[in-house]
């Protein structure tokens, strides 16, 4: 949905070819607008804006025909009503997507333990070691492709391809619904007519500098001096850059990389000054960062907190504690130190995050008992809290000073 | 003013003085060691902080009643490379003049008129063996918290109950107690004071070599000299300004009832336990198995290096599986001051105490406990 994906539709039809290509980039179409779409069949073929439907919200997700008026993910929601105004705005339900995730990543884990989720909704495979049981790549793409359908109600899209890249630009070639296979011998041409910004690791910056030196597509990248663009973008992006541009990526498919960090953030609908207020929306923020390291059997040692000030300055400050925690009340105890710290007690803040690095298994941790540990303490409380959620829904217990009508924020 | 002292005198005071000094003076004056002679003749020596104050008092070979400031750094780097001779201090003007041997030295003085006066010594409370006293607050202070965003924690608690001290530390995850004896000025004499657990450490290492008795200063409740603890011994007195007196109740916390009792030889189990920690990272567990007469140690996972050991043990009870820091056992087992260590655990996540194995035997509670709280392997 972002400008990379905006790519047009490669010229050449290309091969199903798969020898050489046993990776799987599948991503699935729209992913939230799908899932929602499940129980409005309604709104088929109407355009749908998955978001906070409030002054400040902003996109998470939009459908195809939303997409068509210019309306793309992390776009003001004020902006993406302007584009198409007669689309239909649902607010987000996480846990849904939360459930169709978990449900979608499990089929892929069904074919293959090599399996590197990148986001809730793509993921990558390597499917090389399956090739016996399952056959072909392009063969276990379809099949996948089918299961998501018939288990899962929506659709995805599969690049295969011989590298991590270029199959994740296959797959959004092949967008929506699509199946996309770059055979080993054709990867050239196939990147070669991409406007440059297609590549990982272009932004717009990038795209900039190099649109300045004349060049717009991989093809005019692949043919400029290496020596020329680390002169540009210094020696690391340039190396990197030259590599992909002759679909060079040697990067595996790595299962299980555990997840580097796991935020939550929450842009106020008007600008907050009120420390009070504050601090309650770092309590809100750390139950929801706590609830979901412990759903994905994280813990974790390194707390940052995040505030932006009403121009969009924003600063970071973190703290690494001693032992790593997955409980809210620890992480609401530092985040509330580190923004008493941070100079902006009585600043308008127009949004704060907390966030939890330094991540690990909670299963494999051990963890350092404390004398003042009561038996029954927080991190106890807290999982009953998870409990009554998994039964009655989320935020149906709730620390007293949070219980009022939430916020809708950005997951990240 | 000017002395002529003995070189190995002179330069073990000023040393021991030199360590109340600041590292980062907040004032330039406080980077300075105070030097005067008194008209009785007597040679004072001292430093200050504000936090810590350190005072001896020497008896030169011959003086001239007087006062200077010079760096105590430099002085202390000087008087510890001067050659086995009489020292010649002497003031001349702006500078002191320091003569030993063939080598001779000028320093610049600084300020005396700007220099804070030392704080009055509390009165005196009781006395107690120095060497016993250094070993005591070793015993505790190795439990106190390094971390100074939790000032309540770097602290170690004297409670003072008649003829009875009772130091205590924790940071959180072990809790140190030892009881001793002391004389007290008076019988009925009780007190509670914080003192900070890195200076305490070292002012009882300082007075402790002196081998002589300590005199503890300090006001009871209520008394004059309040918030501030002072010890003297063979002519040196230090002063030190107490924390806060906050403190978590800890005699609760220490269990009295246990379902495992593990005796061992002291000097094997360290051993074993430096060797299995070779492998363990910081803040990882060494993990114990006991089983009858013997405790498998292991430390290190499947994906990393591992180690394993066996050792026999006296033990009493349910077999018990238990892991701990092993920095943090490391540091019980050296404090505990006996060949047997007796270790008393209940379960694999409650409190575990480490004693000396002799004491208990005859019944009473032992002078020293070590509470130590287990790493739960997995949630």
């Amino acid at each position: 949905m972002s400008r990379k994906q905006q790519v047009p539709r490669p010229g050449p039809a290309l091969g199903t070819d798969d020898t050489g290509c046993p990776i799987l980039h599948v991503d699935m179409d729209a992913f939230y607008a799908s899932v929602e779409l499940r129980e409005r069949p309604e709104l088929r073929g109407v355009p749908v804006i998955i978001g906070d439907p409030g002054a400040r919200g902003v996109v998470l997700s939009a459908t195809y025909e939303a997409r068509r008026f210019g309306v793309h993910s992390a776009m003001p929601m004020t902006r993406a009503r302007r584009l198409c105004p007669r689309a239909v705005v649902i607010p987000p339900s996480r846990h849904k997507y939360a459930e169709v995730s978990r449900g979608v990543m499990e089929i892929f884990r069904s074919i293959t333990p090599d399996v590197e989720p990148i986001a809730s909704d793509e993921a990558f495979l390597d499917v090389g070691g399956a090739r016996k049981r399952l056959g072909r790549p392009a063969v276990i793409a379809a099949a996948i492709r089918e299961r998501v359908v018939r288990e899962h109600g929506i659709t995805c899209s599969v690049g295969v391809a011989g590298s991590k890249f270029v199959a994740k630009l296959a797959s959004q070639h092949c967008k929506p619904d699509g199946l996309l296979v770059v055979p080993a011998g054709e990867v050239v041409d196939f990147l070669h007519p991409l406007p440059v910004a297609a590549l990982w690791g272009v932004g717009e910056r990038t795209e900039r500098s190099l649109v300045r030196l004349g060049i717009k597509t991989v093809g005019d990248l692949a043919h400029t001096p290496v020596d020329a663009l680390r002169r540009e973008l210094g020696q690391a992006a340039g190396t990197h850059l030259a590599e992909l541009a002759w679909g060079r990526d040697p990067r595996p498919v790595r299962a299980d990389v555990p997840d580097k960090s796991i935020g939550a953030e929450e842009t106020f609908a008007t600008d907050v000054g009120d420390p009070v207020e504050i601090r309650r929306e770092l309590l809100r923020l750390s139950e929801r960062v706590a609830a979901r390291l412990r759903e994905g059997g994280h813990v974790g040692r390194t707390v940052s907190v995040k505030l932006r000030r009403a121009d969009f300055s924003t600063i970071t400050r973190s703290r690494t504690l001693r032992e790593p925690t997955d409980v809210a009340r620890d992480l609401y105890t530092v985040a509330c130190e580190l923004y008493t710290a941070s100079g902006l007690g009585r600043t308008p803040l127009r949004l704060v995050g907390v966030r939890v690095e330094n991540l690990r298994s909670a299963a494999e941790t051990p963890r350092q008992l404390g004398l003042d540990e009561r038996e029954k303490g927080w991190r106890e409380a807290e999982r009953a809290m998870d409990r009554a959620a998994r039964r009655f829904g989320r935020d149906v217990v709730l620390p007293a000073s949070l219980v009022r009508p939430p916020f809708d924020e950005i997951d990240l | 003013m000017m002395f002529r002292i003995e070189r190995d005198v002179l330069a073990e005071a000023v040393a021991w003085t030199a360590r109340s000094l600041p590292a980062r003076p907040s004032v330039p004056v406080l980077a300075g060691m105070r030097l005067e002679v008194t008209e009785g003749g007597q040679l004072k020596l001292s430093g200050f902080d504000y936090e810590v104050s350190a005072e001896v008092t020497l008896e030169p070979q011959s003086g001239e009643a007087g006062v200077v400031l010079v760096s105590g750094r430099l002085l202390a780097e000087i008087t510890r490379a001067l050659p086995a001779q009489p020292v010649d201090f002497v003031v001349d003007g702006a500078k002191a003049v320091v003569t030993c041997g063939s080598a001779r030295f000028t320093l610049l003085t600084m300020p005396v008129e700007d220099y804070p006066s030392l704080p009055a010594m509390p009165p005196a409370a009781g006395r107690v063996g120095s060497d016993v006293f250094a070993s005591a607050v070793g015993q505790v202070a190795v439990a106190a918290g390094k971390d100074d965003t939790l000032p309540m924690l770097t602290g170690v608690r004297v409670e003072i109950e008649g003829d009875t001290v009772t130091l205590a530390a924790t940071d959180r995850y072990r809790l140190a107690v030892r009881e001793l004896k002391w004389q007290p000025g008076q019988p009925d004499f009780s007190a509670i004071a914080m003192i900070p657990g890195r200076t305490l450490a070292d002012a009882a290492k300082a007075l402790g070599s002196t081998g002589a008795e300590v005199e503890i200063a300090l006001s009871s409740a209520g008394g004059t000299g309040e918030g501030m603890i002072g010890f003297s011994s063979a002519g040196r007195r230090s002063t030190t300004r107490l924390l806060d007196p906050e403190f978590p109740k800890y005699r609760s916390l220490l269990p009295t009832e246990f379902s495992a009792r593990a005796d061992l030889s002291t000097g094997a189990f360290v051993e074993a336990v430096k060797r299995v920690a070779l492998v363990a990272e910081r803040n990882t567990p060494v993990r114990l198995a006991f089983r009858g007469g013997e405790v498998v140690l292991e430390a290190g996972t499947g994906d990393e290096a591992q180690a394993v050991e066996v050792l026999p043990v006296d033990f009493d009870g349910d077999d018990i599986n238990i892991a701990f820091n092993h920095q943090f056992l490391l540091e019980g087992l050296g404090a505990i001051d006996s060949d047997v260590a007796r270790l008393q655990m209940t379960t694999s996540t409650k409190p575990a105490i480490l004693t000396g194995g002799k004491p208990v035997d005859d019944g009473g509670t032992p002078d020293y406990r070590y509470l130590i709280m287990p790493i739960r392997l997995s949630s």
